[in-house]
């Protein structure tokens, strides 16, 4: 209700639906009230201009222009809702239908829309007035005819994106009937779309009626709508040339209340499918009071990256969304540090701030943020970019992250190209053996192939390429391996430290499975609801007794192949984290923490030295000598 | 086969299966017609024995399967068709008129397609991650209004103000590169301003995409991220609407050919109409369909070159 309520607050939505109602009133009412007035021919008043009297002036037959513009409105406008809502059910049926129907009922209709569309709204008016004779009929049908292959062709385009998906196909094996295939998955996923379209085309199927009655193929007189008003009104263009205004201001104010109509019910429905809309934005907050530059890691002299402080806020529903909050860790030269914590606990958030890839529109505030010499809070523009060269990015799905359309090859050789202005062919030859260097076979072929020609394996290999190819000092990986099997995705977390200990680069790699991290890093730290709980140390990750964070030992516990303490109470994790939209004070575990007491769920707590080695944020740590049996 | 071969192959079929039932239709559309179509394009006036004359000329009196067959043979050696009233050949007439039609119509096409992609990048850039909300608002309503503007009455309010008011360039008629200024205007502007509406909807969603972090993440100027990254990726859905905006165009440049008095097919074609000749009529529709179709084909050929991804593997 409140999505629905910000919409009518939308200023341009008001404006727009006033216009299409006001139109909508005047349809009903006009005819009514002036119908009869807007017929009387007054022989003395023939072609006159503005008046008091006749505030448009009027016709050769001496017929009021202000009162027949207005009551040509119910047949302009009902005409075009018609015709536009016959050809949008037309166009979907026919371009969404075959998305079900399979290959080649979607290629049969794909060449009928093709065949279809070479008719232009003129042309097909024409052969159909040689059918029917001009006249209203004609030009609708012709309209209907012009318009459906449009919304064919439009539905079709999404429907096959949709056909294609693997959610149909799965759909279609599991046996889910044709109907609700159609209904189910590829309605909702064409309607946005298409509604926006019937919106817009309403107001271009003003246009086209008028343009066919200006013609004198669409509506005939003893009848009138605004093109035929338009028609009239040109003939006597030289003698009165008012005469076009009253119609002429109609069709296109008619036609951008519509378009601007649909233009907001698109925005509305594309904040609600991406979760914001950015309707109310206070002030960003700021990094928040936190434990202050000294409360973190004291930073040595081989610190590579040093974060203190960091935020990171999108604008939400109903104010900001805080998915990251104070976080704080600092990384060694050639160090390799973990990242974990489940969905939502901000860790990619976290790691895409630090690397400057956030969203747009998402505010990233940091009392640190400092990588090798530079203070990257201060830097803009191409100093920001030249420092972060420094960092290279491997990211999470490797078919989206690598762009469709470029090859692979080029893909990698636009690094140097553009970070050190190294030749076209000598870029190539780099590319090739970075790719070379991560053990992809024939890279000289494969450079060539477009992204989808490679194996899953291959792209995230050729990420890592990517990555490494600008010889940074940090590489920042993203969950490199969540879609990717296991055989696969071990293949390539070893490939990855095997490329750091060569390149001696740090790393900074994220993952949902705490196990994973184990064997790769030296260092793991265990974010929670936005917030590092634990920085530990890798080897008290083999030894769960060794871990002071309950939730650090609750997700260590939940794997099955270490040895756990199966009757410890929080072997499993009930309840749910906090919404990021709206949390709770305290410690963010708290809700669902087994030890948790009223400063909990009071106070937040701050990152302290632990007996492991490591940092915990927790009021009551465990260690070896406090665990209960 | 090679992919792109048997692609081609697939779509230039579909061409030719489109042409052929077009040209069915156009047969056909003027056989069905009620009346005497050279009695009604000669008018009531005309001597029988004339009427009969010409009947015979265009073999109307001949079974309907042999003038079916004679008319694709016509086609096929390049003769579109007689005119009904005075008996010249079409393919003549499309012969001195067809240049200016697809000068005109290409041009404004072009130019609508160039300012509407780059129109729409640009206040996608400046308004992704909902910044900017003013220019946001500014672009739809400029937009929205400029697309609201029927090309003719567009046209006639060029003609007073840049032709009459202030005579900077012709009123009508084909001549320099002057003479083309207002009618490729008022063919190109209500497109643009639509066009580039789903340019900005579509690179709204391209700058959403992974890839275009991944290019950030390489460090290139942001010119790079947008033109080398983004553009290509918008160009697929931008141009699938672009496409379709060919056949509106064409409709259009009659209406605006008629403004300007403009050599081409489209005043010919209205002229056709008038007086009721239905042999130009049937003629020009199979020329203006022709144009369509190759363009449609181009553009699916663009559209592929720029996303193989889906259209070779899915579409087919």
């Amino acid at each position: 209700m409140t999505a629905r309520a910000r919409l009518f607050r939308a200023p341009m939505t008001i404006a727009s639906l006033v216009l299409v109602c006001l139109f909508g009133i005047l349809a009903v009412v006009a005819p009514i009230l002036w119908g009869e007035e807007a017929l009387t021919a007054r022989p003395t008043e023939l072609l006159q201009g503005p008046s008091a009297e006749h505030l448009l002036g009027t016709d050769n037959l001496g017929r009021d222009l202000l009162l027949r513009t207005l009551v040509a409105t119910r047949l302009s406008l009902g005409l075009a809702v018609l015709a536009t809502l016959l050809a949008a059910v037309a166009g979907v049926l026919v371009g969404g239908l075959p998305a079900v129907l399979g290959g080649r009922v979607q290629r049969t209709f794909g060449a009928v829309i093709n065949t279809w569309l070479a008719f232009p709204v003129l042309l097909l008016a024409m052969l159909v007035a040689i059918l029917l004779g001009a006249g209203t009929t004609t030009a609708v049908l012709a309209l209907v005819l012009t318009m459906t292959p449009s919304f064919a062709r439009l539905a079709q385009t999404l429907a096959s994106r949709v056909g294609g998906s693997e959610y149909l196909a799965a759909a279609r094996m599991l046996g889910v009937s044709r109907r609700r295939q159609f209904t189910r998955y590829v309605l909702p996923n064409i309607a946005e779309p298409v509604i926006v379209n019937v919106t817009i085309s309403i107001g271009g199927g003003l246009l086209a009626l008028s343009s066919l009655s200006f013609l004198g193929v669409g509506v005939q007189p003893p009848d009138y709508d605004w093109g035929r008003l338009l028609k009239d009104g040109f003939a006597q263009v030289y003698n009165s040339p008012t005469a076009v205004i009253g119609p002429a201001v109609a069709v296109v104010l008619a036609g951008v209340a519509f378009g601007a109509l649909g233009e907001s019910l698109a925005g509305h429905l594309r904040g609600q499918d991406h979760g914001h809309t950015g309707g109310r934005r206070g002030p960003a907050p700021g990094p928040g009071p936190g434990s202050g530059p000294d409360g973190g890691q004291p930073s040595t002299p081989d610190t590579l990256l040093e974060v203190d402080g960091l935020s990171v806020a999108f604008p939400g529903e109903h104010g900001w969304v805080r998915p990251v909050r104070d976080v704080s860790l600092t990384i060694r030269a050639g160090e390799i540090v973990g990242v974990a914590g489940e969905s939502g606990s901000g860790k990619s958030v976290t790691m895409m701030a630090i690397a400057q890839l956030s969203a747009p529109g998402a505010e990233v505030a940091a009392r640190t943020l400092r990588f090798g010499d530079e203070d990257l809070t201060l830097l803009r523009g191409r100093a920001l970019r030249g420092a972060l060269t420094g960092v290279g990015v491997v990211f999470q799905d490797s078919l989206t992250a690598l762009n469709p359309a470029m090859r692979v090859g080029a893909q990698l050789a636009e690094v140097p190209r553009t970070q050190r202005g190294v030749a076209r062919r000598q870029a190539n030859r780099d590319a090739v053996a970075a790719l070379d260097a991560v053990a992809i076979p024939d890279p000289a072929r494969r450079a060539g192939q477009f992204p989808h020609e490679l194996s899953g394996g291959m792209r995230q290999r050729a990420l890592i390429a990517m990555s490494q190819i600008g010889r940074p000092s940090l590489i920042i990986a993203d969950e490199p391996t969540t879609a990717l099997d296991v055989t696969v995705a071990r293949r390539v977390m070893r490939l990855l430290r095997r490329e750091c200990d060569r390149t001696g680069a740090a790393v900074l790699v994220s993952s949902h499975d705490i196990a994973v991290l184990g064997e790769l890093c030296q260092r793991v730290l265990v974010m929670y609801a936005g917030r590092v709980v634990e920085d530990v140390p890798v080897d008290a990750l083999r030894d769960p007794a060794r871990l002071a964070h309950p939730y650090t030992r609750a997700l260590v516990a939940a794997l099955p192949d270490l040895d756990s303490d199966r009757d410890a109470p929080l072997a499993t994790i009930p309840g749910e984290p906090p919404d990021p939209a709206d949390p709770a004070p305290g410690c963010g575990f708290a809700a669902r923490c087994a030890l948790a007491t009223d400063r909990c769920r009071a106070e937040v707590p701050e990152l302290t030295g632990h007996r492991h080695g490591g940092r915990v944020a927790c009021w009551h740590p465990q260690d070896r000598e406090v665990v209960r049996s | 086969m090679n992919p792109w071969v048997s692609f081609l192959l697939r779509r230039t079929t579909r061409v030719v299966v489109a042409m052929l039932v077009i040209v069915t239709i156009a047969f056909g559309v003027l056989r069905l017609a009620g009346g005497d179509p050279v009695r009604a394009a000669l008018g009531p006036t005309a001597p029988a024995s004339v009427v009969d004359e010409r009947r015979a000329q265009l073999g109307l009196d001949d079974p309907v399967l042999e003038q079916y067959v004679n008319y694709l043979g016509d086609l096929l050696h390049g003769d579109l068709g007689t005119s009904l009233v005075t008996g010249r050949s079409v393919s003549d007439l499309v012969g001195n008129r067809l240049m200016p039609t697809l000068e005109l119509a290409g041009l404004a096409f072009v130019v609508a397609l160039v300012f509407a992609v780059l129109i729409g990048l640009c206040v996608a850039v400046f308004t992704q991650g909902h910044r900017r909300r003013g220019l946001e608002l500014a672009f739809t309503g400029v937009s929205g209004f400029l697309a609201a503007i029927p090309e003719y009455l567009l046209g006639v309010l060029l003609v007073i103000g840049f032709a009459i008011t202030v005579a900077v360039f012709p009123v009508a008629g084909q001549g320099g590169p002057d003479s083309y200024v207002l009618p490729v205007i008022a063919l190109a502007v209500s497109a643009t301003a639509g066009l580039s509406r789903i340019a900005r909807i579509e690179a709204l969603n391209t700058l959403r995409d992974d890839y275009v972090r991944t290019a950030r993440a390489k460090r290139i100027p942001p010119w790079r991220v947008y033109l080398r990254h983004a553009l290509p990726n918008m160009l697929t859905g931008t141009l699938t609407i672009g496409g379709t905006l060919l056949a509106t165009m064409i409709t259009s440049s009659v209406l605006v050919e008629q403004v300007f008095n403009w050599p081409g097919m489209g005043t010919a074609f209205v002229q056709a109409i008038v007086t009721k000749d239905y042999g130009i009529v049937q003629g020009l529709a199979l020329v203006y369909a022709a144009i369509v179709l190759v363009v449609n084909l181009l553009v699916d050929l663009v559209l592929a070159l720029l996303d193989r991804r889906t259209t070779l593997l899915e579409t087919g």
